[in-house]
């Protein structure tokens, strides 16, 4: 019971605050500009991609649609999602100490264990409910601007996946992205344990990610060789659902080392924040 | 009676900085016991040992005979305080934040929210954002926080800073209406002696992180030398006069134009009736504590440093 008072409280204090929902106001601004913009260049990128392939192949009716153009939007998770998931999730801990109030919180008879949880937790909620809503928005508006379709995929080569067996793969590919989103909010959680400004996390979570997702297309045998223990490496777990059949035991995998890269920073800064001497 | 507070050679270093060192304390129920040093010299980092905010880096605290460092949730269950300035989710309303607050302490009535407001006189404002409080606002609401749980110590880190007058004599007031009428044990800081003078009935002096002294505010204050400070004119006369009154007077000294005389104050009034009879025009005549003079000394010694 005091522990969902507790979660309670934490989300009380994340949901009211104001900087929360700068990330959803960026897409709701972003995803229609992106989604309209889309529609009215019409058919041409989709065309132009094509082109090559019109000696050889023979396309019946419009491949751009709504599941093309939201497709297309999650590759936003490279990098954008994760910079406004960091926004929120770098403030949780970095936040306390700027505004002095782990006084408040630390000197009450309960362990920092249970508030170190219930922020962890907290944390966790906000990325997946920030991922859960740029997935129903994004397609939601995609499918009401550009109707349905057969989903063309890009990747190595070009896939026509029957507009029939699209939709669980959006659900699914959502819920291995909010996996990923865990995993970059997790780490800028971990950088919160230890630093006295919510500016820094962020800085950090971005530094790590872009630096590792530069070490992982460099070329050569030793990047390669490092590449598969990168977890940046698989925060496109995602994109295996979009493929012909799908590689389960891949998708597996790279569940598995992003929840192990979780474990590890959540962990580390568990260690950090119940040992921590607060001094501001 | 068992303590409700006891340290035990508690010690605290910052890299090569010892901030508090040996420290041994004892509060017992209802001592509104007064924490005394100038700024810098470890009140705070007490306090932050106590409250489990920072680690010793040796020795232990007990709360009700509870170790801070191995029963922490049992030992602060009956806890209450403010830590330096009171900081609070300023985008929140006071209601809001004491609900947060609840939460940590197992969860308390609304009831009591509005109650502890009522009681730091801002139940008008329960709904206001805390950003548009003043600072005194700000402490009064540091003080219900603190109260929220009901507890039996209720430890104020330096509650009347930044207030004016009037906040002041407020927060004094409500400490000995915490006292007296509702039996807590109040833990107070503070850099000011009058104020702890006015309301605790035992004090201690910290200094450098050393305990200096450590009793009851009447015994420490009535103890040792007590020096009475005469200013007026002809100072020779004062001088000559106090000097011959060896029976009342123990050591005379000049000091600029005063005359510094140590002796018992209640032979003050015999000795100003001696040198007005004798001419003596009087301007002041100032009675010196020896732990005030000694207090001063360190506040003085730490505002130059």
């Amino acid at each position: 019971m005091s522990m969902i008072r507790l979660l309670c409280a934490e989300c009380m204090k994340t949901f009211l605050k104001k900087r929360t929902y700068l990330g959803f106001l960026i897409i709701l601004v972003v995803v229609p500009l992106v989604e309209i913009a889309m529609k009215i260049e019409g058919g041409r990128f989709t065309e132009a991609s094509l082109r090559s392939f019109h000696q050889d192949f023979f396309f019946i009716g419009s491949l751009f649609n709504g599941w093309f153009v939201a497709h297309q939007l999650m590759n936003s998770l490279w990098v954008h999602i994760p910079l406004l998931i960091s926004f929120v999730a770098g403030d949780q801990l970095a936040g306390e100490a700027t505004a002095g109030t782990y006084r408040l919180l630390l000197i009450r008879p309960v362990s920092r264990t249970r508030i170190f949880l219930a922020k962890y937790l907290t944390t966790l909620a906000y990325a997946i409910i920030f991922v859960s809503f740029l997935g129903v928005f994004s397609i939601g508006l995609a499918l009401l601007l550009m109707g349905t379709g057969d989903l063309l995929v890009f990747r190595g080569g070009i896939l026509v996946l029957p507009a029939s067996d699209v939709a669980w793969r959006f659900f699914a590919a959502y819920i291995l992205a909010g996996w990923s989103m865990a995993t970059i909010a997790t780490i800028a959680f971990f950088f919160s344990s230890f630093v006295e400004n919510a500016i820094g996390p962020i800085v950090a979570t971005m530094g790590v990610l872009i630096v590792l997702l530069i070490v992982g297309v460099l070329p050569g045998e030793y990047f390669e060789a490092i590449r598969p223990y990168l977890f940046t490496s698989h925060l496109n777990v995602w994109m295996g659902l979009f493929a012909e059949p799908v590689d389960w035991s891949d998708i597996v995998r790279s569940l598995a080392w992003l929840g192990g890269t979780s474990v590890v920073f959540a962990a580390a800064a568990w260690a950090i924040f119940v040992r921590k001497d607060i001094l501001t | 009676m068992s303590p409700v507070v006891q340290t035990f050679s508690l010690s605290k270093t910052f890299g090569k900085r010892t901030a508090v060192r040996n420290l041994n304390l004892e509060v017992f129920p209802r001592d509104v016991f007064g924490f005394l040093g100038p700024n810098g010299a470890g009140k705070s980092t007490t306090i932050r040992m106590m409250l489990s905010l920072i680690r010793p880096t040796a020795g232990d605290v007990r709360l009700f005979g509870r170790s801070v460092l191995t029963e922490r949730s049992h030992a602060l269950a009956r806890v209450g305080g403010i830590v330096e300035k009171p900081d609070f989710y300023l985008y929140l309303s006071a209601v809001r934040n004491l609900e947060i607050i609840g939460a940590l302490c197992g969860g308390v009535k609304r009831s009591r929210i509005f109650e502890v407001l009522e009681l730091v006189g801002l139940r008008e404002r329960a709904f206001d954002k805390v950003k548009t409080f003043s600072h005194g606002m700000k402490q009064r609401l540091g003080i219900a926080q603190a109260l929220l749980n009901d507890p039996e110590l209720v430890v104020l880190d330096e509650p009347t800073g930044g207030l004016d007058p009037q906040g002041m004599k407020e927060i004094r007031d409500l400490i000995n209406h915490l006292a007296r009428e509702r039996g807590k044990t109040v833990f107070l800081s503070s850099h000011l002696l009058p104020e702890i003078e006015l309301v605790a009935n035992r004090m201690a002096i910290i200094h450098k992180g050393d305990l200096v002294v450590q009793g009851s505010v009447a015994d420490l204050l009535d103890s040792g030398e007590q020096k009475v400070i005469f200013r007026g004119t002809p100072s020779n006369r004062i001088r000559r006069l106090l000097a011959a009154r060896k029976s009342l007077v123990r050591a005379v000294q000049r000091v600029g134009t005063e005359i510094h005389a140590t002796m018992e104050f209640r032979h003050i009034p015999d000795l100003v009736k001696i040198l007005v009879r004798n001419g003596v025009r009087l301007e002041a005549v100032i009675p010196r504590r020896s732990l005030e003079d000694f207090f001063l000394s360190m506040t003085e010694s730490s505002s130059v440093a």
